[in-house]
């Protein structure tokens, strides 16, 4: 079982970087896509979009923090979504 | 034993007095009995449907009705059977009163939440009500709600499908609430692989209702959106793709399956252990067999879809994974026969109700196999060997398990026995009545009658007769087994702690339980199936209980 | 058991319900990666109808209310209320300039008789008409959670000045936060996925 006092408290000073990271990564996203790199476009969004989900969930949402309960099953709960999603092209993209 | 007050005598939380003890509680148990009726209630509702649709059939042409009524008439058996009986019945009811027990606390981790569902619950079902006298006509587009007929449809489909959608939060809230129960509540003496299965099966069943609801959920809600302003996601006109819906949809129904079947297998892996005084034959594989069952059902959902129209691509991988599921499924069925194999076995009405389970369940497992495979699928799709076989699954495989469950059951929750020769005699009339019901509609749709149809051939007459007369048996069935039931309350002949000579936990306190459920420390055995106690109670000339 | 709050729990509740949060929208960016591959072409043209600069505005809206958000809990952490207060009210002015702005964007488009079933989109390209009818339910159902994110956060708030919101017990502001933050991770993607496809 995890701790009980799971009271790990986050200074300011790290939010905020991670705010100003965060901010960063919406400028990179938003220049790249005045860019046409072809095939590229859609992945790069994506990946940076993922980066930038990353930091939210990892930080302002503690899960670096949290125990294996909650990181186990969010890593489920992703996979699931992607098994959905990834599965409906067996159809889609042969059809 | 220590006389103590039952929870029926004391109201949680404490000071609530009359109804509003019953409306306004936190305890897990009262809110499993207001589950109890309630679903009852719409079980005998969507019964009657049914029966009223097979009399329907029992001769060619108009017998007792037109139509229409008939299309809504199985719309609405499958709404309610499936939403409102077949998905809670097990997890509301027997999960609700049981996995907090079984698991050694006092309640489940949110009791107000469980009191919300409780309500959304009832919600959802008045909804259902509500649909059926507004708007123009019933609901007639089948459970699945298929569109583009869903969105265009005249009738009431906005309200019963919001119906569903409350119906659905409520499952998932439930859900959460075992979820959460079964990792932070535990005995703290109590480890993964001591917890029983029934309470294992629940845990599994948990997860696909939090993953897989909202996906249901939110095409639901599509529909309605699509019914009000006519986006076009799923019409092809406007460049949506009716299968995509269909995808949508059994994202969610195929997983659904498994909510409906698993808690079943739990009451079943229950009940066999008890009754042939051995400990379960593979707890760790049953245990696994759950979770695979649970991941593996989430891969396969477009094997309802052979014939749609999708690509081949699909079909042939979808069919591949289907066969994937069969494994856990069986797994299951193996470790109950050799659990069985070389017991002590005591017959008793829930070990008959679990041994029709398993020879049911796996009819309509294997015959799903039939389904699965795409060859053979191709030539029974929607006919009624399709009705034929996930009536099997849900109801000879959900619905006896419920029924075992209430049996095994009942005497802890009420505290009182019922008479064992009229349950025999329910049980058994259930069972021929199900055979003769359902085994013609295999033949039927072999030779080719779609389901869904109002009329058909002379060539068919046959087994529609005979299906409908199974149809008043199995109805017959079920009635003296619910009166057999329901007389206990009348003679009242009080049921011991542990009438069975079973191992869990809930058989350590009172029947019924007090309201904190444990009136000492529960004490957690190594193992949940150990049975050496039992025997050396029943050498000693000990019995569990008076022959009935 | 009966022994004090555990907070770990009602954590793990939360996340549930996040998870559930997570797959309704999941099914909606089903069908946009379906439709994404069947008409490339018409989303990045739709794309580019969609006013780049409200979305990165709102981006960063929700991103900055994200972090005071997060900066609030702490606040509560460190016993200091006032600046919990303040960060809470920032915060939820961000979801209503985040709401203005939609507004604003979403009566654009309509003055362009661009909205469901609208003449325009029925009588032009079928892709088109995807791409804005995924276009109105993803933001609109989006813009329902900032609604109820909102409120949560405005109960969490009233919780906090009335002191029952406290540095030993802060489950619900902590849990209003966690909701405030899934809209941002849903708007993260949203983001790209409507406004930037080329």
């Amino acid at each position: 079982m995890d701790s009980q006092k799971n009271n790990h408290i986050l200074s300011y000073t790290t939010l905020a970087l991670v705010l100003g990271l965060l901010l960063v990564l919406t400028g990179v996203t938003v220049g790249v896509s005045y860019i046409d790199l072809g095939f590229f476009n859609v992945p790069v969004a994506l990946a940076i979009a993922c980066t930038k989900v990353t930091f939210v969930l990892l930080f302002f949402m503690h899960l670096r923090y949290e125990g294996p309960i909650i990181n186990f099953s969010f890593i489920g709960t992703i996979s699931f979504l992607l098994i959905m999603i990834g599965f409906i092209f067996f159809d889609v993209a042969f059809r | 034993m220590i006389k103590t007050e039952s929870f029926y005598d004391t109201p949680a939380p404490a000071g609530l007095t009359g109804i509003k003890a019953w409306l306004l509680t936190h305890d897990h148990k009262r809110l499993a009995l207001m589950y109890m009726w309630a679903i009852l209630f719409w079980f005998v509702i969507a019964m009657m449907f049914g029966l009223l649709l097979r009399t329907e059939l029992m001769s060619q042409g108009r017998t007792i009705m037109g139509p229409e009524v008939y299309n809504s008439l199985f719309t609405l058996h499958g709404v309610i059977m499936i939403f409102l009986f077949v998905i809670p019945a097990i997890p509301a009811i027997f999960g609700n009163f049981f996995l907090p027990i079984q698991l050694g606390t006092d309640d489940v981790f949110f009791p107000r939440l469980n009191l919300f569902s409780w309500y959304l619950f009832m919600f959802g079902g008045v909804f259902a009500l509500i649909s059926l006298f507004t708007g123009e006509g019933f609901p007639d587009t089948g459970w699945t709600f298929y569109v583009p007929f869903s969105v265009e449809a005249n009738s009431n489909v906005s309200v019963t499908v919001m119906a569903a959608f409350i119906l659905g939060m409520s499952s998932m809230l439930t859900g959460l609430n075992f979820i959460t129960t079964f990792h932070r509540m535990r005995d703290k003496n109590m480890g993964l692989m001591q917890i029983p299965l029934f309470t294992w099966s629940l845990y599994a069943t948990a997860w696909v209702q939090i993953l897989a609801t909202p996906v249901i959920s939110i095409t639901l809600v599509l529909v309605v959106v699509e019914r009000l302003f006519s986006i076009g996601l799923f019409e092809p006109d406007k460049g949506g793709d009716p299968i995509l819906y269909q995808h949508l949809f059994w994202m969610y129904s195929h997983p659904a399956v498994y909510i409906m079947i698993l808690p079943g297998m739990g009451v079943i892996s229950e009940i066999i252990p008890v009754f042939s005084r051995k400990s379960i034959f593979g707890y760790k594989a049953i245990v696994w067999s759950s979770m695979g069952i649970a991941v593996a059902g989430s891969l396969v959902w477009a094997h309802h879809m052979y014939t749609s129209g999708m690509s081949d691509v699909s079909v042939f991988v979808f069919s591949l994974l289907t066969f994937l599921v069969a494994i856990p499924s069986a797994v299951k069925v193996f470790s109950w026969i050799a659990t069985m194999h070389k017991g002590s076995i005591e017959m008793t009405p829930p070990l008959l109700l679990a041994l029709i389970f398993i020879y049911l369940f796996s009819v309509g497992g294997l015959t799903g196999l039939v389904l699965g495979a795409v060859g053979t699928d191709i030539h029974v799709h929607d006919t009624h060997f399709v009705v034929s076989h996930f009536h099997f699954v849900m109801f000879g495989g959900t619905g006896f398990a419920f029924f075992a469950a209430l049996h095994f059951w009942w005497p802890k929750m009420f505290g009182i026995m019922y008479e064992f020769k009229n349950a025999y005699i329910g049980a058994v009339l259930t069972a021929i009545g199900f055979l003769f019901h359902y085994v013609p509609m295999f033949i039927l749709g072999l030779q080719g009658m779609p389901r869904r149809y109002y009329d058909y051939l002379p060539k068919y007459e046959t087994g529609n007769f005979l299906a409908g007369f199974g149809g008043y048996l199995l109805c017959l069935g079920i009635l003296i087994m619910f009166g057999n039931l329901f007389m206990s309350f009348k003679r009242r002949i009080p049921a011991p702690s542990d009438p069975w000579g079973a191992t869990t936990l809930e058989w350590t306190v009172p029947s019924p339980p007090p309201v904190h459920n444990f009136v000492k420390k529960p004490q957690i055995k190594e193992f949940p199936y150990d049975f050496s106690e039992v025997g050396k109670r029943e050498k000693n000339g000990e019995k569990s209980r008076k022959i009935l | 058991m009966s022994t004090g709050i555990d907070k770990t729990g009602i954590k793990i509740g939360m996340w549930l319900f996040l998870y559930s949060e997570i797959l309704l929208f999941g099914g909606l960016f089903v069908l946009y990666a379906a439709y994404f591959y069947k008409y490339p072409e018409f989303f990045s043209e739709g794309g580019k109808e969609l006013n780049r600069v409200i979305g990165a505005v709102n981006t960063v809206v929700l991103l900055v209310s994200s972090f005071t958000v997060a900066a609030s809990i702490t606040a509560v952490q460190r016993k200091a209320k006032k600046q919990a207060i303040g960060l809470l009210i920032f915060s939820i002015f961000c979801g209503v300039v985040f709401l203005v702005n939609k507004y604003f964007e979403w009566g654009a488009k309509f003055h362009h008789d661009i909205y469901p079933n609208s003449e325009t989109l029925v009588s032009g390209e079928v892709g088109l008409n995807i791409f804005f009818g995924l276009y109105y339910v993803i933001t609109g159902l989006h813009g329902l959670h900032v609604i109820i994110g909102m409120i949560l956060l405005s109960i969490s708030l009233v919780l906090v000045m009335a002191g029952k919101v406290t540095e030993s017990k802060y489950s619900m502001l902590e849990n209003a936060g966690l909701y405030w933050h899934l809209v941002d991770l849903i708007w993260i993607f949203v983001f790209p996925l409507f406004y930037l496809v080329l």
